[in-house]
This record gives C-alpha cells, sequence and structure tokens, in this order.
C-alpha cells in the first residue's frame, strides 16, 4: 500500500495504482474521456492532468503510477487551466451540434464543458469534417463528433475480442472506424454506444427517439440469455425505447448482449393482447371468463395423470411455481420445463448449474468448453473468459464443430462426445479446472450420456473437490434455471407427453419444440407473450405479460435469483402471467394460497433457497461427487443450439431491428436467379 | 583553435574512401574491441560517463548513466539495443553520412554498447527514405558478420550480439523512442506512456536502451582514446565533437564534425563559406534543427553551440541541424512550412497536438498574408503554450517551439504585415 495525499486527504491505494485512483479514493472528481476502467490506458485526451509535488509538468493521472508519500493537487491554477485547454482544444474541431444529437444529455463533453468550457471560441478556421462510417444496423456513427479517444478501439480488441476498430490516417487527419466498411462482428457491439463518451456511436434504432430526461428507467435483468445481465428499462409511456446494462460486477460487469440490448422493438410487435379460443377449429377472439371457462371445461373431465404442463425458455419463477401448484392441485405430476428436450438431471442442483460462478472464472487455470458456442449463447459471459484468457495461463479446449471462433484461441479437440477425453491431461495439470457444457450438447438422444461423461471427467480431473466446483452446465434463456430450482421436472416427460401421455398440455412460455409434434387430439392452452409458432396451435390462448412488464423473478445461469421490475404495462388484456394462474385457480375452485406478489415470493422461498437470497449465490466446492446416471455415448458430432442468434427467442423474432441483423449477418442469400 | 583532422572521429564523412571493412580498418575502426569488451561492463560505462557524452539526438541525456539504468542481472527478459535511425528532423542529415560512409564505426559503437547494457541483440531502426543507405549498412552488417565481429563470440570477445536492420515507413514520429518501439513491434507508431521508461519495458516489453546513431558511432572511438580525451574538446558538460549539418543560405552548405561550443559565427563561416552576402545578410538562424526556436541576428553573433548556451537564448542544440536564413527568407512563411509539417507529423494521440496543430498551422497561414488581428499573434502564442508540456510526447513542444521563437523576436515583422494586409484591403473596400 502506498500512502497519497490528495489535496491534502490522505488515503492508501494498493501500489501500482493509478494517481487518478487514489485521487477517487480520496473522493475528489477527476475528468476524463480516454479513460475507463475496464479497458487499457491510453492517457491520450488528456483531460486528468493534474500536478504531482516535484513533477515538472502536469500528469495525466490516469496513467501515472502512484508513489508512496506522493501529493497531489487536483484544484491548483495550473489543473484548472489545464483542463480548460483541453476542453479548448476537444471544442474546436467538434460540430457543436447538441441540439440534434442524440448523446445530449447525458454526454462527458457536454458535461465537462460546463465545468472547463469557455463562453466564445477563439476557433476562427474551418472545422474538420469526417466522414460517417457504415458499421453495421446496431450502433449508428457521426464520426465528426469523434474526439478520438479510442475506447472503442480497445473495448473492441480488448473486450470483445474482435478487433475491427481502429485509427487510419495520422494527427489530426486520424480516422476511427473499420478501415474497410463493414458490419461489426462483435455480440457485444451495442456497449460501444454506451463508452464513447460523446455522440459519435450512438444507437442506430434509438435515433432521434428521445432524451434521456423524458424516459423513466427501471432496473430489470435481461432474460434473452442466460447471463441475467442487469439492465435498465428506458420507458416513455407505453414504449420500451431503449435498454441498457447496469453494473453488477459478480454477474455482467458492465456489459450487456446485443440481443437483449435491440431486441425490445419486438415487444410491440405480434403481442398476444387477448384471450382466445377455438372455436371449430378456428381461434376466436374471447374475454377471459370465456377462454377460463374454456379450460375448465376441459381439464376438470380429465384424470389428473392426463394433464401435463410445460414451462419454456422465458418464463418467471412466480408463473412457474403458480402452474405447478396448479397441476398439483388437479392431481398431475407432468411437469417439464425441458421444452428443448435437452436432458438435464433436476435432482441436484449442481448437476443443471454453472457452479463455477461467472465471477469464478477469474479463478480458473485451464477451461475445456462442451458443445457450447459461448460467444453466441452468452456473449457476456464469453467476455469474461476471454478476459480471463488475456491475463494468461489458461489453455481452452473446445469440443463442437469446427469453424466456431470464440474471440479467443481454443484448441479444437473434436467434434463429438468422445473428444472430451483428449482435454484430460491439461485439465488435470491445472490446480482449477473448469468445464463448460453447453446446454445444446444435450438436446440429443445420448444427452444424458454426454452429461453423465462431462461430470466423470470433472470428476476424474480433480475439477470437483471440496472447495472447488469446476462443473458448469451454461443454460441459454433467463427461464430455464428458475423452473429446475423449482423441480419443475416430474411425472412424464416431454417427450412422452407430446406422445399421447397426455390429453391437455398447459404450455407456459413454452416455443421450444415444433408444435406439429403436439398429437392433434391434445387440448393446448398456451400461455405466453408473443404470437409465434405455438400460439397458432393452441386452443386457448392466455396472453400473458413479457419480461419488461411484471414484476418477476429470474435465475441465472449460476443459480443467482434476480428480480425484474414492470416498466411498462402489458399490452390490452395481457396480466401478470402468475395473476392468470391464481385467477383462474379461485375460478375452478382450488385456490392457490398467496394473492400478491409477497406472498408468492415467500412460497418461492419456501420451495428452494436460491429465492431466498436473491441478487446473490451459494458458491462453494462439491460435496458429492457422485454423478448423474450414465449411458452409453454416440459419435454424433455436437449441433449448436442457436442456429442465427439474432433471433434466438419469441421477442427478438418479432424485432424488426433482429431481422435486419440477421439479414446483415446471416448466411449470403441465395441469389434469385440461381 | 580548429578541431584537428586527427581528432576527428569520423575520418571517412565525405565518402573519400571507400565504407567497406578494409578500408574502414584501416581508418582504426574495429582495433582492440575485444580488449574495449575486457573492461566489462562497469568499465565501459564508468568511461562514458567520464567522456561527458550527451545523447546526439536532439535531448541531451547523459548517454552513460542512461546505460547505466539497464538492469544488471536479467529477471529472465532478454535486454535490447535499439539505434535510432529514423533522422528526420528536418535540418539534419548527419546520421545518414554516418551510415553511407562510415556504417562501420556504428556497428562497432552497437557491439560495445550492447555489451555494456547486457543486449543481446541490437536493432538499427532506419527512416525509410534512407533506402541506399539502408542497402550499404545491411552490407556492412553482412561483412562484419562475415568477419566474425557480429553474432556468437563477437569479434573474439567472448560475448554473443546479433544486430538487425528493420527499416521505417517515413513517419516523423517514429524517431520518438517509444514510438519507434511501437513501430519495430510492428503497431502504428504512437508514443506510449511514460513510466515505465524503456530501460524498464521497452521493445517486445523487455528492458530496452534508445539511443541516437551519433550517439553510438563516437562510442568506440571515445573508448580507444579515453574519455577525457573526448571531454578535452567543449566546454564542461557539453564535451565532445559533434557533427553540425550547416544549411540554408551559405556559400557552402555541409557536414562537418567540430567541437562542441563553437561559436556559431565561427562555425558558419569557417566549415561553410559564410553567409551569402556576408554576415551583415543575416536574418536568422535555427540552430538545432527545425523543432528549435530560431535565433535573430543580434544572437547569433557570440552564440556558442552548446546544450547549455543555447538554451540560454531560449533554444536548443538539438540535432545540430543549422539552418541560416538571410535577409531575403520571409521567415514568417519559412515558420509556417514548419507549422505545416508539425501539423502533418502529429500521431494524433493526444489532444491538444491533434486539434492545436492544424489550429497553429491555420493561425500561421494566415499570418504569412497578414490576414489578422495584432490580437491574435497573442492568441497564436497563448494556443502554443498550451499545447506546449501537455502531451505524452515531446513532438508537440518541438512543433510550437519554433512558432514561440517566431513571435519572440520577430513580432514587429509580424504586425507589420498585417498593417499591409488591412492597409491593402482597406483601400479596395473603399473604391
Amino acid at each position: 500500500m502506498a500512502k497519497v495525499t490528495v489535496d491534502g486527504i490522505e488515503v492508501e491505494v494498493p501500489n501500482g495504482a493509478s494517481v487518478l485512483q487514489a485521487c477517487e479514493a480520496a473522493g475528489k472528481e477527476v475528468p476524463r474521456f480516454c479513460y475507463h476502467e475496464r479497458l487499457s490506458v491510453a492517457g491520450n485526451c488528456r483531460m486528468c492532468l493534474v500536478e504531482v509535488e516535484k513533477a515538472p509538468k502536469p500528469v495525466a493521472s490516469c496513467a501515472y503510477p502512484v508513489m508512496d508519500g506522493m501529493k497531489v493537487f487536483t484544484d491548483t491554477a495550473v489543473v484548472r487551466q489545464a483542463r480548460r485547454n483541453v476542453m479548448e482544444f476537444l471544442l474546436i474541431n467538434h460540430p457543436l451540434d447538441c441540439p440534434i444529437c442524440d448523446q445530449g444529455g447525458e454526454c462527458d463533453l457536454q458535461d465537462q464543458s460546463v465545468a472547463y468550457g469557455h463562453d466564445t471560441s477563439r476557433y476562427g478556421e474551418p472545422k474538420r469534417a469526417v466522414k460517417d462510417k457504415d458499421i453495421g444496423p446496431l450502433v449508428k456513427t457521426v464520426m465528426n463528433r469523434c474526439i478520438h479517444c479510442t475506447r472503442c478501439v480497445r473495448f473492441s480488441a480488448e473486450v470483445a475480442g474482435t478487433s475491427e476498430m481502429g485509427g487510419t490516417n495520422r494527427g489530426e487527419n486520424m480516422e476511427i472506424g473499420t478501415y474497410v466498411e463493414k458490419a461489426l462482428t462483435s455480440e457485444l457491439s451495442g456497449n460501444l454506444i454506451d463508452i464513447c463518451p460523446v455522440g459519435a456511436l450512438t444507437s442506430r434504432p434509438y435515433a432521434f427517439v428521445s432524451r434521456p430526461w423524458e424516459l423513466s428507467k427501471t432496473d430489470s435483468i435481461d432474460v434473452l440469455d442466460a447471463v441475467g445481465a442487469n439492465i435498465r428499462v428506458d420507458a416513455r409511456g407505453p414504449e420500451v425505447l431503449r435498454i441498457i446494462p447496469r453494473i453488477n460486477e459478480a454477474v455482467n460487469e458492465e456489459w450487456m448482449a446485443d440481443r437483449g440490448r435491440f431486441s425490445f422493438d419486438g415487444l410491440k410487435r405480434r403481442r398476444l393482447d387477448r384471450p382466445w379460443v377455438k372455436r371449430d377449429g378456428k381461434l376466436a377472439a374471447a374475454t377471459w371468463p370465456e377462454a377460463f371457462a374454456a379450460i375448465a371445461a376441459k381439464l376438470s373431465a380429465l384424470p389428473g395423470e392426463r394433464i401435463g404442463a410445460v414451462a419454456g425458455a422465458l418464463a418467471d419463477a412466480e408463473s412457474t411455481l403458480a402452474l405447478k401448484d396448479l397441476m398439483a392441485a388437479y392431481g398431475s405430476a407432468n411437469l417439464d420445463c425441458r421444452d428443448d428436450f435437452a436432458a438435464i438431471d433436476a435432482s441436484r442442483p449442481d448437476f443443471f448449474r454453472f457452479n463455477t460462478t461467472i465471477a469464478g472464472i477469474d479463478e480458473a487455470d485451464a477451461l475445456l468448453i462442451i458443445g457450447a458456442d459461448v460467444r453466441r449463447e452468452a456473449p457476456v459471459l464469453n467476455a469474461r473468459i476471454r478476459k480471463r484468457w488475456t491475463h494468461g495461463k489458461f489453455p481452452i479446449g473446445f469440443v463442437g464443430p469446427r469453424g466456431v471462433d470464440l474471440t479467443y484461441p481454443a484448441q479444437h479437440l473434436g467434434e463429438g462426445p468422445a473428444a472430451m477425453q483428449g482435454f484430460a491431461e491439461t485439465l488435470k495439470a491445472a490446480q482449477k479446472p473448469m468445464i463448460i457444457l453447453g446446454r445444446g450438447a444435450l438436446q440429443r438422444a445420448d444427452g444424458a450420456a454426454v452429461l453423465a461423461a462431462a461430470w466423470a471427467l470433472a470428476e476424474q480431473t480433480g475439477a470437483l473437490t471440496p472447495d472447488w466446483h469446476g462443473f458448469n452446465l451454461l443454460h441459454l434463456f433467463g427461464g430455464q434455471v428458475g423452473a429446475l430450482e423449482l423441480g419443475f421436472v416430474s411425472g412424464k416427460p416431454l417427450a412422452e407427453m407430446l406422445s399421447g401421455g397426455v390429453d391437455a398440455l398447459w404450455l407456459l412460455n413454452a416455443d421450444g419444440f415444433d408444435p406439429a409434434r403436439i398429437p392433434v387430439g391434445t387440448f393446448v392452452i398456451y400461455q405466453g407473450h408473443h404470437g409465434d409458432a405455438m400460439a397458432a396451435r393452441a386452443d386457448v390462448i392466455l396472453p400473458g405479460a413479457a419480461y419488461t412488464e411484471k414484476d418477476a423473478t429470474w435465475v441465472n445461469t449460476e443459480g443467482r435469483a434476480q428480480r425484474g421490475r414492470l416498466a411498462i404495462f402489458p399490452p390490452g388484456e395481457a396480466k401478470e402471467d402468475w395473476r392468470i394462474i391464481r385467477a383462474y385457480s379461485e375460478g375452478v375452485g382450488k385456490t392457490l394460497p398467496y394473492h400478491d406478489t409477497g406472498a408468492i415470493r415467500a412460497r418461492l422461498a419456501e420451495t428452494s433457497p436460491v429465492f431466498a437470497r436473491v441478487g446473490d449465490v451459494l458458491r462453494g466446492g462439491c460435496a458429492d461427487t457422485a454423478g448423474p446416471a450414465s449411458g452409453a455415448t454416440t459419435d454424433a458430432p455436437f449441433v449448436l443450439p442457436i442456429a442465427v442468434y439474432h433471433q434466438a427467442d419469441v421477442i427478438s423474432r418479432a424485432s424488426d431491428t433482429m431481422a435486419e441483423c440477421a439479414a446483415v449477418y446471416g448466411p449470403a442469400q441465395a441469389m434469385a436467379a440461381e | 583553435m580548429a578541431l584537428s583532422d586527427k581528432d576527428r572521429i569520423f575520418q571517412n564523412l565525405y565518402g573519400t574512401q571507400p565504407w567497406n571493412l578494409a578500408a574502414a580498418r584501416m581508418r582504426g575502426n574495429w582495433d582492440g574491441t575485444a580488449a574495449i569488451i575486457a573492461r566489462g561492463r562497469d568499465g565501459i560505462i564508468e568511461e562514458m560517463k567520464n567522456s561527458g557524452l550527451r545523447g546526439r539526438g536532439g535531448a541531451g541525456f547523459p548517454t552513460g548513466m542512461k546505460w547505466s539504468f539497464m538492469p544488471k542481472q536479467s529477471d529472465g527478459r532478454p535486454s535490447y539495443l535499439v539505434v535510432n535511425a529514423d533522422e528526420s528532423e528536418p535540418g539534419t542529415c548527419k546520421d545518414r553520412d554516418i551510415i553511407r560512409h562510415d556504417p562501420h564505426t556504428l556497428i562497432e559503437g552497437c557491439l560495445i554498447a550492447g555489451f555494456a547494457m547486457g543486449a543481446i541483440a541490437g536493432y538499427i531502426y532506419i527512416r525509410g527514405e534512407y533506402y541506399n543507405e539502408s542497402i550499404v549498412l545491411e552490407a556492412a552488417i553482412a561483412e562484419a558478420y562475415e568477419a566474425g565481429l557480429l553474432g556468437k563470440n563477437a569479434a573474439g570477445s567472448g560475448y554473443d550480439f546479433d544486430l538487425y536492420v528493420h527499416r521505417g515507413a517515413g513517419a516523423y514520429i517514429c524517431g520518438e523512442e517509444t514510438a519507434l518501439i511501437e513501430s519495430l513491434e510492428g503497431k502504428k507508431g504512437m508514443p506510449r506512456l511514460k513510466p515505465p521508461f524503456p530501460a524498464a519495458v521497452g521493445l517486445y516489453g523487455c528492458p530496452t536502451t534508445v539511443n541516437n546513431v551519433e550517439t553510438i558511432a563516437v562510442v568506440p572511438e571515445i573508448l580507444r582514446r579515453g574519455g577525457a580525451w573526448f571531454a578535452s574538446f567543449g566546454r564542461p558538460k557539453n564535451s565532445g565533437t559533434k557533427i553540425f549539418c550547416i544549411q540554408g543560405h551559405v556559400n557552402k552548405p555541409c557536414n562537418v564534425e567540430a567541437e562542441m561550443s563553437i561559436p556559431l559565427r565561427e562555425l558558419i563561416e569557417r566549415y561553410a563559406g559564410g553567409v551569402r552576402g556576408g554576415w551583415d545578410n543575416l536574418l536568422c538562424v535555427i540552430p538545432g534543427g527545425s523543432s528549435t526556436p530560431l535565433l535573430p541576428k543580434s544572437v547569433c553573433d557570440d552564440v556558442l553551440m552548446d546544450f547549455d548556451a543555447l538554451r540560454e537564448h531560449r533554444s536548443g542544440l538539438g540535432t545540430a541541424g543549422v539552418i541560416v536564413m538571410d535577409k531575403s527568407t520571409d521567415v514568417i512563411r519559412a515558420i509556417a512550412r514548419l507549422s505545416a509539417f508539425y501539423k502533418h507529423e502529429s500521431c494524433g494521440q493526444c489532444t491538444p497536438c491533434r486539434e492545436g496543430m492544424g489550429w497553429v498551422k491555420r493561425m500561421m497561414d494566415r499570418m504569412v498574408i497578414g490576414d489578422a488581428e495584432v490580437d491574435e499573434i497573442d492568441v497564436l502564442d497563448n494556443v502554443t503554450r498550451r499545447i506546449e508540456g501537455h502531451t505524452i510526447c515531446a513532438l508537440a513542444d518541438g512543433g510550437v517551439w519554433p512558432v514561440q521563437g517566431l513571435i519572440r523576436h520577430f513580432r514587429p515583422l509580424m504586425e507589420d504585415r498585417i498593417a499591409a494586409f488591412k492597409a491593402r484591403n482597406t483601400r479596395l473596400a473603399a473604391e
């Protein structure tokens, strides 16, 4: 530790810390543009200059290491003047088009010019003009506004791992861009918008839509992948206008994936906004009582074991629990939350959790990825792996299709389950080895055997010890783990339900399988928010709320329960999902024992301890190394579960933005003439 | 007292003899190299300190001290010597003549300097425009390898040392030591933040010392003749001999090796045939390459050419590229041209330099024709001071000093030009 005096305030900071960090520790704000906590230090904007005793010139505090006994001054005439100077230089070639700039109101340059700007400009020469670049459908560029801080360059090279941004030319003529103009290929490209301190990189879908002070801001959770990134939903009236990440060091640091960020326009399209009932083979609009009556008439005529319920990718924990309780009231134990047929063993939580935890990746020293394209299934988690890899001494093996670019080098071991053994020696040599098994790797006939083989490999390579749990299952969506934690796996599995095992199916956000697999005679209740393929097959449609429209609990792949909050109201007659089930239960005389959010959350906490520690995750070693039931694996190569990253869920399939992305990033379309 | 030929280190500066190894040996190069190395690292560094040699690249940092910053014990990383042959300072062409006519002084210097700092290899970063020079240098290095003077057991010293030539692509900024290292690593030539200094984290993250060509090339001769011999020239702390590049409005532009602290007037009149039209026709002199502020004739009359004397007159010795301008010169236009150069060569990393150089250049362009207000001269001066000292490297400082020098010494001329412009344009408006 080094003792540093900042403006007379003595602070202790670790050796090797920067002067800027010392200033922050002392509570002194230092303006900056190029410095970013999670990126390498560039030291080029010169805004953070401070005076250090005995230094001949003002020093860039972001890049200057502290020394014991150092005296720093952040508020002297020299410092203030230096910052005014830098501000003047930044502004001479900046267009000052704040009134039409989307960054207005949340622009670092704007804010700091209030403190350090001049009232008039001394610059009378022509301003620099830079051609705008087309870098894809998500990020809009206005390069005149660029102040060359190179945060975007460093972000794409260091965090995203796609070195696509860079500076061409020199000096005043330097331009930030992709050199050969092209769409950014990163799934984290939206973060460029957040880190750009000015309006050079802004959100294309959000262009000219709103001002930040007009938005109501609601803290929530991203459920479009299983990372559970903490987000803020910005809405105005009935519309979500943008989604941006919040900081949570243990989960997403401060990044989020593009699908979660940009697919919200899908919340306005193809919505189920009223109940529907099938009459004479055709779906007809109905009222809630009519819909409930149609369901009650069918279910009351069936014995419990002929009724089944399936919870899907985007089902929240409250409604999953309510559905489970309702099924129990009907005497049915036929529950399955594996609507993608993944052979997950729900008998013990550590068989299906990401046990190492996301923050735990930082400690691991070897990694084997089995059948998971982590980059597309969990982009933020992938960035965490990349961060660990950049620190060195982190061998990574990959089993799965060839040609998968994970943004870090991974040894390709093979395409089928047998290949995972090829990394055993490396894992054994490591102190804290990690195995990430993709949920997609279990969506096959021998899925249970793959799970068992991966567990066995973890055990045999020392990944399962009393103080280190190196077995990890990577899920795909925010609703999947919650249902597993609630034990929504019992009775007849989904495959059996679909082959005549039940006569009525209650599908809660279950869009994971092909509707054509449901037998013709089965009565289908679809509860969800989007009119995707599954809704068309339903006999009764109950319109539910999307994740931005309800107070709900979500469990991420680690088993971390987090609360999403209502940002806008559900459209039309749609209702919060657990209340639909609760209302139905009351109508059929099987009233569920909770009538407000507090009560159902208390019931959640009773059912699984995960819900008693919201926001937190219990991390520990592996107490019991006995694995799931084993079987014989086949040699069939793994197939990745997400074919088109931008259209992997019902919300993004309804989104125009995501459709445009899919067209830009998807496989090249065949020419019409062919 | 002029420097006698026997005390000149560069015996073949004018290319009167072949550059090759045989001829170099006749001139005394590679004589007793193994014996010099046998003195050990500390012995060599001590001798260098005694010689008082200061870096010849412009900043004038004591060479012996610079070498002593290199780690004595390796922590597992190798050390490197990098020779800066990216001689891009306008008005400077001394390294070029050393390389093309006397390359073995440099190569022998590399071996000794490399040994003194424990380097396993040396890289000579030569500017891209020096194509012919790089051919000569490569050939000379090949000769040296052939003769066993480089490589394993170099020159019979028992020390292994490799030497490589790397050609730059013609950016002025790549002459800045950390930008040079970046460029050598294959990246865009942009200066690095200091600390860490290259002696701790340099080329490929390893301890590195970057020296100018002339600094390295004089090393063997200093060690052969002794530091005291070298220190006997010039004033204390400014000792030694130095190659001056004299050009501009002189009768015989030339490179010449002379002793330090020679009076500027003597330098010009003895070696360069005097100012065109006589000494009284002198307007001003830029004493040390384009970055150093100009000196008006009144100062030139008796100033000495060394680091400290020139600093007293708020200029500098720099690379000792002496640019002489007589009274036919439009000095405002001359300095405006330099501003355009620095605007073009700014790497664009730091805000003050990137944005400020263009501003200065555009104001200077108006000053040339007088299209400005008198108080804009103050704005110009103020802008240069806002740039100076606020950036990562010293390019910005060097880029604004000429303008500051111009305003300091020729402000009345600038004001006259503005007045003339106004008079011309008011008359036009009135018509």
